[in-house]
């Protein structure tokens, strides 16, 4: 078993009437199964309410399967009495980095979730100094939040993350409201926490680039996983990616309208370089 | 009508420790039916901006003109301006106050004067123009999904009948076939309605593709000014500003270092296919040999 497995996971939201009876439900997760292995960078792409929001505040017990079960580390997480051992495995980081930033200092808010696990105080500092020197944002400690730019608020908010030392991180559009270099250095810290300390990214997004350097990418539509792959095997598929109201990389797409007008060249191009070298060869 | 800005600077809380000089010595002018995109990394000044030309904000120099009267003259009726000139912001959840979605488009219209009954049709007529289904009008605004919001919020200000609207990032957040969508239908209020559309946006494939001239600002300054495919030419300094170019802009570039014979000019899918094609005809690349006769 995989860092993070789901089993025929299905989550209904309902909506109450006066009374509190349920009125209405409405299926946002139909029946997904996935197995996620640790140490692995994942993508996930959908339209906006194809679910992937939903799946990913499964991934931190922040919701429960309606039916199903999802296990973190092997822990399933509808068991009550384990939700904080979960939480702390699996941390998660949101759009809007106002909205998860606290303290009025950097490395307090650093500092906030493992002084909320009960860590020691030096422990703590030692966690906040390696968690703050993972995203770069280590000259930045003595710092008002409020000053930073968005990518540096995201990044701080990822060091937040961090400190708890989660095995898996889940970063839900952590980009969305990021400028071009905010994007970069918010992906790059990322990368740079799989690489070097192993961590167990999952990543949603509906930027197709970002998607590209991920071992594997998961698409969902209507609540159900419904291509899965490298990005390689995803992007090649143009067609079926529009139909799912998704786009793939300007170049991919670039490359795909080329060979449609008789230009050979191979299937899945990803990236500038690649494209770059098939046509000047 | 024509928004002009001549030498205008703006600094936030001026002679205190804070002082931010957040714009420096503007000079441009808005003509009618421009379609213009504005980008600029975080705190590059280009909200203070837009919100000096709908009067949300007075220069600290300078003089704002709109159809060549300056907006902070003495009996300057600003009230006119703001339903002329509408702002629709990034967020659109904060925007969105009333109990239906119907009523909250209704309430821009209603400030100008209108009756609910006159307000409504405009309303309707508003939203049906952004893509908003009619079945959902009279949902709360807090049933709506991210997309449908900002759907809302630009047809709060459609609703008031502006001939200038600004767009602040509205397609932050969404998944790109809503992005192509609200951005179709902005490009259609532009050349059906004839309504000058400014667009910010940190999207540079979306500026290459809806916008006919691009204004950069940098550190409180315009540093560029024109059509995009000029300035996204200066994609290394635009680097350097914390910005980029699009994709296709950094592969023209690498192609022709090549020598393939390409436009620099091309900044889309569209214009670099184009161009591609017709540079591997003249070199009469091999990639063209044998299926490749109906190009």
């Amino acid at each position: 078993m995989g860092i993070i497995k789901a089993l025929g996971l299905v989550f209904d939201y309902l909506k109450y009437d006066e009374e509190g009876n349920v009125e209405d439900t409405q299926r946002a997760i139909d029946d997904v199964s996935l197995d996620i292995e640790e140490g692995d960078f994942i993508a996930i792409l959908g339209h906006n309410g194809s679910g992937k929001s939903t799946l990913a505040k499964h991934m931190n017990a922040l919701l429960l399967p309606t039916e199903g079960t999802m296990w973190v580390e092997g822990i399933d997480t509808s068991k009550e009495e384990k939700l904080w051992r979960i939480r702390q495995k699996a941390g998660m980081v949101f759009q809007n980095p106002d909205n998860q930033i606290i303290a009025s200092v950097v490395e307090e808010d650093v500092g906030f979730g493992p002084e909320n696990m009960g860590i020691p105080t030096e422990k703590i500092w030692k966690r906040v100094d390696d968690s703050l020197k993972a995203v770069g944002m280590l000259s930045y400690r003595n710092h008002s939040p409020n000053r930073l730019s968005g990518g540096q608020k995201q990044r701080v908010a990822i060091a937040g993350v961090m400190a708890m030392r989660p095995k898996c991180i889940v970063l839900d559009e952590p980009t969305a409201m990021l400028d071009p270099i905010g994007r970069r250095e918010v992906l790059d810290a990322v990368h740079e926490l799989n690489r070097e300390a192993g961590v167990t990214v999952i990543l949603i997004t509906h930027y197709m680039e970002e998607a590209i350097e991920a071992d594997k990418v998961f698409v969902m539509d209507n609540g159900k996983v419904v291509m899965q792959g490298s990005p390689r095997e995803v992007f090649s598929q143009v067609e079926t990616l529009k139909s799912y109201r998704l786009d793939v990389p300007q170049v991919t797409e670039l490359a795909y309208e080329l060979s449609q007008a008789g230009v050979k060249l191979p299937q899945g191009i990803l990236t500038i370089e690649e494209l770059e070298e098939a046509l000047c060869r | 009508m024509p928004i002009e800005c001549k030498d205008v600077s703006f600094t936030y809380a001026p002679a205190t420790a804070y002082e931010i000089h957040a714009l420096k010595n503007i000079n441009l002018r808005i003509e009618d039916h421009e379609f213009i995109g504005i980008i600029g990394h975080t705190g590059s000044g280009k909200s203070t901006l837009i919100q000096h030309f709908n009067a949300l904000i007075q220069p600290t120099s300078g003089t704002i003109l709109y159809n060549g009267e300056d907006i902070w003259g003495q009996n300057y009726n600003r009230r006119t301006l703001r339903s002329e000139v509408g702002l629709a912001f990034q967020y659109p959840e904060h925007q969105l106050f009333e109990n239906d979605v119907l009523s909250d488009v209704c309430f821009g219209p209603m400030n100008q004067g209108l009756t609910r009954e006159e307000a409504e049709p405009e309303a309707r007529k508003a939203l049906l123009q952004v893509g908003f289904k009619e079945k959902n009008f009279l949902k709360s605004p807090f049933e709506l999904s991210g997309g449908q919001k900002k759907r809302a919020a630009i047809a709060g200000v459609l609703a008031m009948n502006p001939k200038i609207l600004i767009l602040d990032e509205p397609t932050a957040g969404l998944d790109p076939r809503g992005r192509d969508n609200i951005l179709d239908q902005i490009a259609e209020l532009q050349s059906v309605r004839g309504i000058t559309i400014i667009l910010v946006s940190h999207s540079m494939e979306d500026i290459a593709k809806y916008t006919r001239r691009l204004i950069v600002m940098n550190q409180g300054e315009v540093v560029y000014d024109d059509a995009p495919h000029e300035v996204f030419s200066h994609y290394e300094e635009l680097e350097k500003m914390g910005l980029a170019a699009p994709q296709v802009t950094y592969l023209m570039n690498g192609l022709k270092k090549r020598g393939l014979p390409v436009d620099l000019k091309a900044d889309t899918v569209a214009e670099a296919s184009k161009s591609i094609l017709k540079a591997l005809r003249e070199v009469d690349s091999p990639l063209l040999k044998e299926g490749g006769s109906h190009v």
